[in-house]
């Protein structure tokens, strides 16, 4: 193959291509970096209500401080190189060099490069989801990653099309069709399903758990401030999926044990109906009942493995039954 | 290598060979099979199995009264896809086979009548496959027009819910569908044997099979809305899918459908590349585009089955009353989400792989120079395709199945974009010190850099386990993959077009409307995606017809930006029937000066491609050589090879170096 002119990078009057597209990057990549981090990052969702909103948006922001350099660089090559050597500037047509088809240094250099940055994103990414007990996210009937708190507060989500309601094991299993939530608690969310699968999203909170029918799906966050919480279903579940929403409160501790105390006294007689706590329920096979099957009504205790003081669940099953 | 170089008669033909001396009787094109016949084989069918439905399995409606009749729908239109197949011709040859007959010998076809019917030419197969893919390509368009401007306002509504998210899960399923053939079907039907030096696909009736399950498939996604369309979503989840109405025997029946075309078209692809590579064709010398071919056709033949079996599995809950996915009898709903993600990572890059291998072949004619990273670009393909098939569980990151694994799967997911950086790598390496010309065909493939770049970035932070937690399931995936399918895949498919389409036509793309349409369509793209990412992030979820009053402002932004963007399509099609039909100018045989071998064969291509098998001499991409390396050896004494520095630049050498450049039939006439 006849290959002419070998090696010629930089002849005469040439300018330094390389090394002017490094500096404007190394400019670039150092100016927005910062300007994002502390202009933008600190209002990037979901905002900081809960320790799993306050993470996810920490790893937002590093992401997008690994990913700004990454688009600035390919920008500022492209726009370079494309007006450089745009044919209309006229020309020789480009010479083959040893370097046209392949530079040996350059593609390892660009192996190595990305590899580093994609192991360390996930090296990254798995200590943010080990450390703070699964992030937020749905953890499964079993957690393998679980908060230290030795008081744990567990909610039960209960998705059917279309609504959420909630169902409070600790204070008698009552159900209420509003998310109340204490403020500096760890908070456990059963999520589970009565028909399709859906996905309990609260959006404040940094919490999101599919809710399946049949399983328990665990989600875990420590609750920081107070604040209204929108609740979204995140699953196609059906034609009013879009409007299967509601609301939620993060409230002060001694709020919501006045809330959860008097509501529980006041359902008491409706409680009674409803079918025993369970992590699960199966509806009647008889359908238009209406009626469901408790699933699982003694199975493992997941509130003592989380150790929470108060009222485990066997003894909810057993207060309602 | 057992292709013979040697010119024999009917060799290679599709069909085999004519008998000598054999009196070819000529009927009438419109008595023999035809697309009207299929039309009309599919009508009976389907009245035959809505019959026989209802009669055996009258009574298990979904809902009382309804007339509807799972049973009896899935029986319809599989036997309208049966008498589709069986009108259209396309099993005669089995047919004949299993009876023991010769079936009649194939003969070269002419006219505009071979466009309507079963071809076993790849280039009619892939004209056909053009038209297909854009009808299907508009329709789900236009549900999209509807999808967002029902979102211009969260309050107003301009359908009920049930109309919206029918239209969002036919605009899905359809694009979906589309996408898995956009490329395979059209531009590598055409453009594979003339790449490899072959004579036609490996297996020819096979082709035309997926090219007529396609449109088979086209159908039965469609009749999902006067069914009542279904609630799902492309994704199908499987106990709303159990619980669904009629159209979502539509939806099962027409992935089995399309999925069976997936199959055989991933089959025929890759035995084409593997054995049906012209002499000289070593793999080193392969186009970059037949290595993501070779990726593609790998996934299409592992993955689809993975899908046709999930959507047997559905079909017989829906029934015979199974419960692969009811919860409460046993099945599992997570069985469907595996199944499905099974394929359906594997799909995306079913739909990202070609595009990257056309751009592959855009840059360098558009740059004069070598493609940088030749290998890295190949393996990276290969890497890409094997990787696809490990991360399929980081759509069910939030979903409670497996949550230890989410670790590893997190992992494979970030490393997909190593060898998805290759594909940067070749690109920049190739503009490094290149002679750019801004043709609309580089237009593209620039574009496609610039938004797949946008569209694999948000990839990582939806493959980042805690921040997935915000962004899934939100319009942030939403615009992620349409970034990296109608920003790399489409756009691919139409630089491709105006790159390929004067080879494939022998007419010129008017250049000024060609232009409109590039830059309609990428500003208009990113203005119409990119509020989405934002959207998203503030806490859309995806498939919803009510959102927050605040995300007002960001929605009818982006819906204005679709209005724009769709009609950059109509610029398109103006375009494409005016030059194309009303008022063609015939194109240069090799327009573009590519040194690629699917230039230097006359224009209109014989329907035999080669007259001779081509024995391969190099790779295509030896610009920037002071005498150009002929890329291959046509055997064609004392023709110029029509790519070797032809366009303005003059002959600069080759095998036919300084003789006049021939275009068109002539020098096929003359051997």
């Amino acid at each position: 193959m006849p290959v002419q002119d070998a090696g010629t990078r930089t002849s005469g009057a040439e300018p330094r291509h390389a090394r002017r597209i490094v500096i404007m990057w190394v400019i670039a990549a150092a100016i927005a970096d910062p300007l994002f981090y502390f202009l933008a990052g600190p209002h990037m969702p979901p905002g900081d209500m809960t320790s799993s909103a306050a993470g996810a948006q920490f790893d937002f922001n590093v992401l997008t401080m690994a990913a700004l350099p990454v688009i600035i660089g390919v920008w500022i090559y492209g726009a370079y190189t494309l007006l450089t050597w745009r044919a209309g500037r006229g020309g020789p047509d480009p010479v083959m060099t040893p370097t046209s088809r392949s530079n040996i240094r350059i593609q390892t250099a660009w192996i190595g490069t990305t590899t580093i940055v994609v192991l360390s994103a996930f090296v990254f990414g798995t200590v943010e989801l080990v450390v703070p007990a699964g992030a937020g996210g749905g953890e499964g009937p079993q957690p393998i990653w679980t908060p230290t708190s030795k008081t744990i507060l567990p909610v039960q989500v209960i998705a059917q099309q279309w609504k959420f309601t909630y169902r409070y094991p600790t204070y008698g299993g009552f159900e209420s069709d509003k998310l109340v939530i204490p403020d500096n608690t760890t908070i456990a969310f059963h999520v589970t399903s009565l028909d399709v699968i859906h996905d309990f999203w609260a959006y404040q909170l940094g919490v999101k758990a599919d809710a399946n029918p049949g399983t328990d799906n665990v989600a875990f966050t420590t609750t920081r401030a107070d604040g209204k919480v929108t609740v979204r279903c995140d699953e196609l579940c059906g034609i009013w999926h879009g409007a299967m929403y509601n609301y939620g409160e993060v409230v002060p501790k001694a709020q919501f044990q006045q809330w959860a105390t008097s509501t529980e006294a006041s359902l008491t007689a409706a409680t009674k109906l409803l079918p025993p706590f369970a992590w699960s329920y199966t509806p009647s096979a008889n359908g238009a009942g209406g009626s469901y099957y408790p699933d699982n009504v003694d199975a493992f205790s997941k509130t003592e493995v989380y150790g929470a003081g108060a009222v485990s669940a066997k003894t909810a099953d057993q207060k309602s039954s | 290598m057992a292709i013979s170089t040697h010119e024999s008669v009917g060799v290679g033909r599709p069909g085999g060979t004519p008998p000598p001396g054999a009196a070819v009787r000529r009927r009438s094109a419109w008595l023999g099979q035809h697309m009207g016949t299929a039309a009309l084989a599919a009508v009976i069918g389907y009245t035959i199995g809505h019959y026989v439905g209802n009669s055996f399995a009258n009574g298990y409606e979904n809902v009382a009264a309804s007339g509807q009749n799972d049973v009896s729908n899935v029986l319809a239109l599989t036997l309208a896809v049966v008498g589709w197949l069986l009108g259209s011709g396309a099993l005669n040859y089995p047919i004949a086979k299993l009876v023991g007959r010769e079936p009649a010998p194939e003969t070269e076809e002419t006219g505009v009548g071979r466009f309507f019917r079963y071809s076993l030419d790849h280039k009619v197969v892939a004209m056909q496959y053009v038209i297909a893919v854009l009808l299907f390509l508009f329709t789900g368009g236009l549900l999209a027009m509807a999808v967002r401007t029902e979102l211009l306002s969260p309050t107003t509504h301009y359908f009920g819910p049930g109309t919206y998210i029918a239209l969002v899960s036919e605009h899905g399923t359809m694009m979906m569908m589309m996408a898995t053939s956009v490329i395979t079907g059209p531009i590598a039907g055409w453009l594979l044997p003339l790449m490899i030096g072959s004579r036609r696909m490996a297996f020819p009736r096979v082709e035309a099979f997926s090219l007529w399950t396609f449109i088979a498939g086209y159908m039965v996604i469609l009749t999902a809305l006067p069914y009542g369309g279904f609630p799902t979503g492309w994704t199908g989840y499987a106990p709303l899918q159990t619980q669904a109405s009629g159209g979502m025997d539509s939806y099962l029946v027409g992935f089995i459908v399309v999925g069976s075309g997936m199959i055989a078209a991933g089959f025929n692809i890759a035995v084409t590349i593997i054995n049906y590579r012209a002499p000289g064709m070593t793999w080193s010398r392969l186009p970059i585009f037949v290595w993501s071919l070779l990726a593609v056709a790998s996934l299409l033949a592992l993955a689809t089955p993975t899908l046709a079996t999930g959507c047997l599995f559905g079909i017989l809950d829906r029934t015979a009353q199974t419960a692969f996915f009811v919860d409460e009898h046993g099945g599992s709903s997570f069985l469907w989400e595996n199944l499905f993600w099974f394929f359906g990572h594997p799909e995306v890059y079913i739909m990202a792989l070609p595009g990257f291998g056309i751009v592959g072949e855009i840059l360098p004619v558009f740059t004069r120079k070598p493609l940088f990273g030749y290998r890295v670009g190949a393996a990276g393909m290969l890497g890409v395709a094997l990787l696809s098939f490990f991360v399929w569980q980081h759509h069910l990151f939030q979903s409670g199945i497996n949550p230890d694994m989410r670790p590893l799967f997190m992992l494979t997911t970030e490393l997909i974009s190593i060898p998805t950086g290759f594909i940067y790598l070749t690109a920049m390496g190739t503009l490094w010190k290149s002679k750019i010309r801004f043709e609309v065909p580089m237009l593209f493939a620039l574009a496609l850099y610039f938004n797949f770049l946008l569209g694999g970035i948000s990839g990582v932070y939806l493959s980042d386990v805690p921040v997935n937690v915000t962004v899934h399931g939100s319009f942030f995936v939403m615009a992620h993959f349409h970034y990296t399918i109608m920003g790399g895949l489409i756009f691919a498919f139409f630089g491709g077009l105006y790159f390929w389409l004067p080879k494939m036509t022998g007419k010129v793309m008017n250049k000024k409307l060609s232009l409109i349409h590039f830059w309609m369509m990428f500003i208009f793209f990113n203005a119409t995606f990119f509020p989405l990412f934002i959207v998203g992030l503030l806490g859309q979820p995806r498939r919803v017809f009510e959102y927050a009053q605040r995300l007002q402002g960001l929605n009818d932004f982006s819906t204005i930006s679709a209005y724009l963007l769709a009609s950059s399509f109509i610029v398109f099609t103006i375009n494409f029937a005016w030059s194309i039909f009303i008022d063609p100018k015939p194109a240069p045989a090799n327009p573009w000066d590519s040194l690629g071998l699917e230039w230097q064969v006359p224009t209109p291509v014989p329907y035999n491609n080669f007259d001779r098998i081509p024995l391969i001499l190099a790779d295509p991409y030896h610009y920037g050589e002071p005498v150009h390396t002929p890329v291959a050896d046509l055997g064609v004494p004392a023709v110029a090879l029509a790519g070797a520095g032809g366009g303005g630049g003059g002959p600069s050498g080759g095998l036919g170096a300084g003789a006049p450049a021939v275009d068109g039939e002539g020098g096929a006439s003359d051997v």
